[in-house]
């Protein structure tokens, strides 16, 4: 019996051999996100349409406010890539100008709304108690609002501008990113690697920010994703019913409302905004999904 | 049960109130006026301060705001400035019918189209179909419902003149909007089901049904579909929400004469009164959708209904 197995030759050292470099969650996460073409093809139309819109404007030799009455409603041709709007301003530009704008409302919007929510949250999921219970009861009291109705009332009060939608949008936004942080710091705060480092004798600062806040930042990540594209249409839809931006600004909204006027006789004027308001808020959505599924791939859905 | 739903109905009444409140003193600082600046200022000081009185606006801000509460409580949501010596309340009960017309109809669409696509593209897992669906999915979220609802109009009816343009005549000008309003619907709902029904038709039961010989039919429609519906309800919320924002746009667009366009033009018009009426009416109609698809799943799913009881 002994003769029919041969003993394999097994090399201790190759046991504890780390066959791959070790990975923190976030390079873990781009790999994964890597594979998803979607998401991939999403992130580089979407830094796409951030240089137009940082760049076009730069580079054009109009300005999104300059009028020339001799060239209205001229559809799109190799001087006016996207023709020109009711007072012959040039839609190229103005376009670019608006998604600058609209990105910079969302990206400020998300980023307040990041910043409160998160500080919100922790704070409430760290300190317990009587604290946390008057937090939480506080936000279960504002999840009941529709936040468009509020954001529409503080539209209404403040003075018309950008910083207006902003700080409109971070007053109703912060809430559902409140409630996510606080729900992953108190599941994280209970597990053993937590415990472990206590036990280690880690300081309470360290632990939280060596410990809780990065293993928070994926649910951070990906609810920023999603903030952005619905601030962005917040923002197009105040202007839309004519209470957000106001001309000669631009904004997607602004434009696609003008579109919208002369839609019957010039629809060039609305299809170019209203194309670019749908690419960045289909990219943000497929982006989204895919950071969800790389960063956290037991929320996979 | 009762003591959770008791704890949810205390919570609408805060909620309510906060509201109200809040929505008192932002409208108390609103710039500008109903009155028209001019014409208001060649009145006398007596003619004035009648006006003032008939509207309840010449005394403090406390006092109108208990008086506000007291009649809010009878149902009285005061005056409205553009429809003069109209209450708001019957203002915006004769602008419901078209909304709801609208609203229910859009949600009966969503549901339909979303569920008939979900099932069938879980059903044909990775194939054409699904392919199309997670397409419809992505898009029916992405494309702000303004400009499907322009884009629609201006084609639908404006070049193929199929359907009206807008108006409120016939139920032939219902059919557009609710249209335009479904799309989210649809998209939310067929997703959501996909997910669903994927992670049903792993499930061992299925796998037994299957095993003992059931026809695919049978095991889709007595198995896979009924597991995977009854969650649809818990997103029924962010559906009514999408519904509500959408409509604002979607009856301008339209030209309904529902409550949207009327909360739109209020705002245009400076109409405290109504403006106050139609965010309460909003936010009591979304608080309880929300209220009644908690209980209603809590009800269906008595795993819900047990993790609710510890939490209480």
């Amino acid at each position: 019996m002994d003769e029919l197995f041969v003993r394999v030759h097994v090399d201790e050292s190759e046991k504890e051999h780390i066959a791959h470099p070790n990975l923190t969650a976030f390079q873990e996460g781009w790999l994964r996100l890597k594979k998803n073409k979607a998401a991939v093809a999403s992130l580089f139309t979407l830094i796409t349409i951030g240089l137009l819109a940082l760049l076009a404007p730069v580079f054009s030799a109009y300005s999104y406010k300059e009028t020339n009455y001799d060239i209205i409603y001229q559809i799109p041709s190799a001087a006016h890539l996207f023709g020109t709007d009711q007072f012959g301003r040039d839609l190229w530009v103005r376009t670019w100008m608006g998604t600058r704008i609209s990105l910079l409302i969302a990206f400020v919007a998300a980023f307040l709304d990041l910043t409160v929510g998160v500080v919100y949250g922790a704070v409430s999921a760290l300190i317990g108690g009587k604290v946390d219970a008057v937090m939480q009861r506080f936000i279960e009291i504002l999840v009941g609002i529709p936040h468009l109705i509020i954001v529409i009332l503080l539209m209404m009060i403040m003075p018309a501008g950008i910083w207006t939608i902003v700080v409109a949008l971070s007053i109703t936004g912060w809430v559902n990113m409140a409630r996510l942080v606080r729900a992953e710091i108190l599941k994280l705060k209970n597990q053993e690697f937590v415990l472990a480092a206590r036990v280690l004798g880690t300081s309470t600062s360290r632990i939280i920010w060596k410990h809780l806040i990065p293993n928070t930042v994926g649910v951070i990540v990906i609810n920023a994703m999603f903030t952005i594209p619905s601030a962005i249409f917040t923002e197009a839809f105040l202007s839309f019913i004519g209470i957000g931006m106001q001309e000669p600004k631009a904004s997607l909204g602004v434009l696609i409302n003008n579109g919208y006027q002369v839609l019957r006789n010039f629809p060039h004027v609305l299809i170019f905004p209203a194309i670019v308001i749908v690419l960045i808020m289909v990219c943000f959505s497929i982006l989204g999904d895919g950071l969800r599924d790389a960063l956290d791939p037991r929320m996979r859905k | 049960m009762i003591k959770y739903i008791c704890k949810r109905l205390i919570y609408l009444v805060l909620t309510l109130w906060v509201i109200v409140t809040a929505t008192f003193f932002l409208m108390k600082k609103l710039p500008g006026s109903p009155f028209d600046a001019e014409r208001f200022n060649m009145m006398s000081a007596q003619q004035q301060h009648v006006i003032l009185e008939q509207y309840g606006l010449n005394e403090s801000l406390p006092k109108q705001y208990v008086k506000y509460m007291g009649n809010i409580l009878h149902g009285d949501f005061g005056t409205s400035f553009t429809y003069t010596g109209q209450k708001v309340s019957t203002v915006i009960g004769g602008r419901i019918g078209p909304s709801a017309l609208i609203g229910i109809q859009a949600v009966l669409i969503g549901l339909a189209l979303g569920l008939v696509l979900g099932i069938i593209a879980a059903w044909k897992h990775n194939s054409g179909i699904d392919y199309f669906t997670m397409i419809v999915a992505v898009l029916g979220v992405s494309v702000p419902n303004f400009v499907a609802a322009a884009l629609l109009q201006y084609y639908v009816a404006l070049k193929w003149g199929i359907l009206p343009v807008g108006f409120w005549t016939d139920w032939r000008c219902s059919v557009l909007p609710s249209v335009a309003l479904s799309f989210s619907a649809t998209a939310m709902v067929a997703r959501f089901i996909r997910t669903e029904m994927l992670e049903v038709l792993e499930q061992d039961y299925i796998i037994t049904a299957k095993a003992k010989g059931l026809s695919p039919m049978k095991v889709l429609m007595r198995h896979a579909v009924r597991n995977s519906i009854i969650p649809v309800v818990t997103i029924l919320g962010p559906i009514v929400v999408n519904l509500l924002t959408g409509s604002l746009a979607v009856e301008n667009i339209y030209t309904i004469p529902g409550i949207g366009s009327l909360f739109v033009d209020s705002i245009k018009a400076n109409d405290y009164s109504t403006i106050m009426g139609i965010t309460i009416f909003y936010s009591a109609f979304y608080i309880f959708v929300v209220l009644i698809v908690d209980i209603a799943y809590s009800l269906i799913d008595p795993r819900i209904r047990l993790a609710a009881g510890k939490e209480a």
